[in-house]
């Protein structure tokens, strides 16, 4: 199979960024979207220009590093895939890829594709987490956990903090994401300690990094790779609100 | 050099409580005149930091992603032993010890597989109390599952993502550290060099990823958990960025590494498709307790599964080991795999697959039944294959996944220089010659959360350090040296991308230090190392600048570490004459092709001293000596 | 700072003072749907006057009415707010962004939805409520409907803007339960129904007014046609 791709190239932050186009030929249908660019990157090098920087790593869709918007869509056109699970044979032979960055005001351009996601993890600092010293947890069964809860504990936390959530919303916004890791947690007994404190921080700390508010667009549901739903956020609301004013 | 294990005496239950109890501890107050260098922060690293963040130490931890949590522990899908007994089924320390020291081989050191297996409970109430989602039963408590090499359910999972939760718990306190500044987090810094002042491990030199800035940091000890080295082999199942370059650097700064050989290849994975394939993914093991795995019994048959007739089938697994069937330990079930491809029985395209077929399951139960139980899996087949896998039989083939083999550590988890502690995948510690399913994440989370904060507090209290800075002449040498390699690769301006001249490295690991070594394939594959290395230093071309985010040279600088240790890796293979685990020497086999062990001339641990660029590693060997678990032949028949 | 104050200035905060008074608005409509119904008494307007001048005089509604106004400019301010703020959040626009394959066109225009509903408003009030309301002199609410309706153009007018309230009560009914944390596995079944009915029921209520009025009107000229 053969594309044209329309990539935006980017040196660093300060560089104002532009399109440029590539075609690369006999791209095979099974291909994984990030092969097809290092058969790209690999024929740049051998022209002597600089290769497209992207992240990646674990190239099976759990890492969380990887992630392009690929004709307007977060991880390509398909549903519940990260971009490293895109496979070229759902594209058309001869296809247009535009291939950009996420974009977000916290997510400084690092180079080309590559952006900075750390105000996801300033987030988590802030409060994604149960204050559980290592040392000292009671037995593990101690703690029982009704299977309905920890299955849908588990639901949120598949999350793989790939940013696709605020990446595909109109507003930035990182609601999904904070979402994931409060429900987790609100849904567990470990979690009850901490359950209003936690919240109030991760949210402070989403708003102080800039991310925008949630307008119920559910676009990040729709790109989420992992399928995470919105009635997380909506006990996201409901734990703010009952942090705040209960 | 003599290497000193520093195993306590005592009786092997008793070893690591009277360790503790003899250990030195440093008073909480005194506790944050300390620093400590964390590199990698997967499940050990991010644990270890943690954990030591938590007892009061100043922790710099270094990552060369941008978060903690991309870490490739997060791939581990099947589950985490530890011996709960909560199934009733007979389980105990001792079965868990036993089952690990036997299912490696007997390469292992017993007092260090005991700890393992003692303190891996722990790890659950550890886990449990940050809030991993494990599997529950309908009462609320913890659900296990069984796995391969063992036959008590002793495997505790978060469906297909143990690795993921376990990692995003240790993430957790990690952040929760760096919140508080415990832990200082650098992001993007890729380990590039160890800093060894008189005799002591006191730093790291590290490129930041984003600047391009060859960077110096300074602390009292420096712990490595920079994971294994199976991209030596270019296809596997690590990610992509995974690669050996700080235990490497170690231990071309002294520390020694320990049984190279000791890779284990994975059964089920997804086979090879093309040219461009540039990582293999992995299929959970637990596959095999439902797929039957055959060949068809003509060779070359290109007839569709479906048209092979029940007695033109050969289930080879079944015939050569009617108790164990599917379910042998991972070596065995890869090793015949590639077997009988290599006499050309294999099936599909490349011919180098063989079939993992549901459709007995399917009939004894029900399509619905095999959805919910590997659902995920069998979606994820489908998406990278494009087929239907409740249709036709899964094609798999096996690939390396993870390296037992990793520096030298003591009883302690020290490496042969003081100062330096190994932890996690990165030492060749606990699994012996072949590591059972579910116990990486063990050992991870055991050395990171319940040993190293303990041993390393002893070395402090032990040791006295001088205070340093960056201008000592140690760390201005080695910070030349780092940007002396930096430019060199730069400048080698020839034909071919890195990623080429991996892949030929990967193809002679795989092809003659892959599943079955011989000794004309190891000396074949030593000569054409060789010449790939020759190869990538006068024709490889790395472009890009050095003060930027630069993909090229990052690869390059892994990639000629890589061909160094593919050497070591391939001597070591050389010089063990005997079969043993993930280790197998054609030469070295029983009449009914089984692993032929030599206790008497091989019983040891091998590990490697550099001793300068272009000579010959020197060996030195710890003995194993077993005094409560007698070494037999694995039968799994 | 007071914790009040901190909830305002948090990202929920201000999304949960949108809901609170959307759902406000919502059920001012309900209400004054209710009213509006007894247009249809065939009385010649007796019913309809008598509850014009229930409203006027009663002084809960009076002062149930500065929280209406108040409602509907919080809502309209804090919309814009939010949608001026939301769109710094991506200072380099996306080339290309299929947010529509994504989510629903009603959920990306209630700002635009919202502004035409915020001159239909104008109007409306123009037309009916500062008259009823502000004028020394006795109008009859009755006739004031009658004869704004009577107007194809003015109805049409109407008729268009209830479509587009429609959709923004489409985005916005469901969207207030989410934030207000309400919509859940066991009660979204339940909104989407309620949801509904807000959506589709209400205005087409409102519409069956003008439409009601507009025929009406063709029936007495046709009939004032034929006498003649």
């Amino acid at each position: 199979m053969n594309f044209t791709l329309k990539i935006w190239r980017q040196k660093n932050q300060k560089d104002a960024g532009r399109f440029e186009m590539y075609e690369v030929q006999n791209i095979s249908p099974d291909a994984s979207f990030l092969e097809m660019l290092d058969v790209l990157n690999n024929q740049l090098v051998l022209q002597d220009r600089d290769p497209v920087a992207f992240d990646h790593d674990c190239r099976e869709g759990i890492c969380g590093s990887c992630g392009l918007m690929i004709n307007g869509r977060a991880h390509g056109p398909g549903r519940k895939q990260a971009t490293c699970d895109v496979r070229m044979r759902i594209f058309d032979d001869g296809q247009e890829l535009v291939i950009e960055p996420w974009r977000a005001k916290p997510f400084p351009v690092i180079k080309d594709l590559v952006v900075d996601r750390t105000a996801m993890d300033r987030i988590m600092q802030a409060g994604g987490f149960i204050s559980a010293r290592t040392g000292g947890a009671p037995d593990a069964n101690s703690t029982p956990v009704t299977k309905e809860n920890a299955e849908e504990s588990m639901d949120a936390a598949a999350c793989i903090g790939c940013g696709a959530c605020i990446a595909a919303c109109p507003n930035s916004s990182a609601m999904l994401f904070v979402a994931a890791k409060v429900s987790q947690f609100a849904l567990l007994p470990q979690g009850q300690i901490e359950r209003k404190e936690r919240v109030q921080k991760m949210v402070i700390q989403m708003d102080k990094e800039g991310f925008g508010n949630c307008s119920n667009n559910y676009a990040c549901e729709a790109e989420c790779p992992k399928g995470i739903l919105v009635t997380h956020i909506a006990r996201l609301n409901r734990e703010f609100l009952r942090a705040k004013l209960v | 050099m003599t290497l000193d294990s520093k195993v306590p005496d005592g009786p092997i239950e008793k070893k690591w409580s009277n360790h503790r109890f003899n250990m030195k501890l440093v008073n909480p107050s005194n506790r944050r005149k300390y620093s400590v260098i964390v590199v990698g922060t997967g499940l050990a690293g991010a644990s270890a930091a943690a954990s030591l963040a938590e007892l009061g130490y100043n922790v710099l931890a270094f990552s060369y992603h941008e978060s903690p949590r991309r870490a490739h522990s997060i791939a581990a899908q099947g589950g985490i032993n530890a011996p709960k007994n909560y199934a009733n089924d007979g389980d105990s320390v001792y079965r868990l010890f036993y089952d690990t020291l036997k299912g490696g081989d007997y390469r292992a050191r017993e007092a260090n597989v005991y700890r393992l297996a003692e303190v891996s409970g722990s790890i659950i109430d550890q886990c449990v109390a940050q809030g991993v989602p494990f599997a529950r039963d309908y009462a609320g408590y913890l659900d296990m599952r069984s796995f391969g090499g063992a036959q008590v359910s002793r495997t505790f999972y978060a469906r297909g993502q143990t690795g993921q939760q376990l990692l995003l718990g240790a993430y957790s306190a990690l952040s929760r550290q760096i919140g508080t500044g415990g832990v200082k987090f650098y992001d993007r810094r890729e380990m590039l060099d160890l800093v060894v002042v008189e005799g002591m491990a006191r730093g790291i030199v590290c490129r930041n990823l984003k600047t391009g800035a060859i960077e110096s940091y300074i602390a009292d000890v420096v712990v490595l958990a920079t994971g294994g080295y199976g991209n030596t082999f270019y296809l596997s199942t690590m990610a992509k960025a995974s690669n050996a370059t700080a235990i490497w650097q170690a231990y071309k700064r002294g520390a020694l590494f320990a049984n190279p050989c000791f890779t284990q290849i994975h059964p089920t994975c997804i086979p090879v498709s093309g040219d461009y394939q540039s990582k293999l993914t992995l299929m959970s093991e637990s596959l095999r307790n439902d797929g039957r795995i055959w060949v068809p019994k003509k060779s070359g048959d290109v007839r569709i599964p479906s048209q092979i007739p029940e007695d033109e089938r050969d289930y080879y697994l079944e015939r050569l080991y009617p108790s164990f069937g599917n379910l042998v330990p991972r070596d065995v079930a890869s090793r015949r795999a590639k077997e009988i491809c290599d006499k050309g029985y294999g099936v599909g395209k490349t011919k180098m697959a063989v079939y993992l077929d549901f459709a007995d399951a399917i009939k004894r139960n029900s399509k619905q039944w095999i959805e919910e139980k590997y659902g995920n899996l069998f979606d994820m087949y489908h998406e990278i294959t494009a087929e239907d896998p409740y249709a036709a039989p899964m094609r798999i083939y096996p690939a390396v996944h993870y390296t037992m083999g990793g520096l030298w550590v003591d009883y302690n988890l020290m490496s042969t220089i003081a100062g330096l502690f190994v932890i996690g995948e990165a030492n060749f510690s606990d699994h012996g010659a072949n590591r059972l399913g579910a116990s990486a994440l063990m050992q991870g989370l055991a050395d990171g959360y319940f040993i190293l904060p303990y041993t390393l507090g002893d070395y402090l209290a032990k040791t006295k350090f001088k205070s340093l800075a960056t201008d000592h002449p140690e760390f201005k040498k080695v910070n030349t040296d780092v940007t002396e390699r930096v430019n060199k690769l730069l400048a080698i301006n020839g034909k071919q991308p890195v990623s080429e001249i991996h892949k030929k490295l990967g193809k002679v690991m795989w092809d003659f230090v892959g599943m079955g070594r011989s000794e004309k394939g190891l000396k074949k594959a030593l000569k054409l190392i060789s010449e790939i290395r020759e190869e990538f230093w006068n024709d490889a071309k790395v472009i890009g600048e050095t003060d930027n985010l630069n993909i090229e040279l990052e690869k390059a600088g892994r990639v000629a570490d890589f061909m160094e240790l593919a050497e070591l890796l391939t001597f070591d293979a050389l010089h063990r004459k005997e079969s043993c685990g993930g280790h197998f020497r054609k030469e070295y086999q029983t009449p009914e092709g089984e692993a032929l062990r030599n206790d008497k001339k091989y019983a040891y641990i091998a590990a490697w001293e550099y001793t300068g660029a272009g000579k010959k590693p020197k060996l030195n060997k710890e003995p194993l000596t077993f005094e409560y678990v007698k070494p037999s032949e694995r039968s799994y028949k | 700072m007071n914790s009040i104050l901190a909830f305002y200035y948090s990202s929920i905060g201000k999304k949960v003072l949108m809901s609170l008074t959307g759902l406000f608005l919502i059920v001012f409509l309900v209400e004054h749907l209710i009213g509006n119904l007894l247009l249809f008494a065939n009385d010649s307007g007796k019913m309809y006057e008598a509850y014009g001048d229930f409203l006027v005089s009663n002084p809960v509604i009076r002062f149930i009415e500065i929280f209406l106004f108040l409602g509907v400019i919080v809502h309209a301010i804090l919309g814009v707010i939010l949608w001026i703020k939301n769109r710094k959040t991506r200072p380099v626009k996306y080339k290309y962004f299929r947010l529509k394959d994504n989510s629903p066109l009603a959920s990306r225009t209630t700002i635009w939805t919202g502004i035409v509903i915020g001159i239909f408003l104008y109007i409306h009030l123009k037309s009916f409520f500062i008259p009823s309301r502000f004028t020394s002199q006795k109008v009859s609410s009755y006739e004031l409907v009658m004869h704004a309706f009577s107007n194809p153009w003015y109805d049409l007018f109407y008729l268009i803007a209830l479509l587009v309230l429609g959709y923004h009560l489409r985005h916005g009914f469901q969207s207030a339960f989410q934030t207000l944390g309400l919509r859940n596995k066991t009660y979204a079944p339940f909104l989407d129904m309620l949801a509904f009915i807000f959506w589709f029921l209400i205005p087409v209520g409102f519409a069956a007014i003008p439409v009601y009025f507009f025929f009406y009107h063709q029936a007495v000229s046709t009939m004032i046609m034929g006498v003649h």
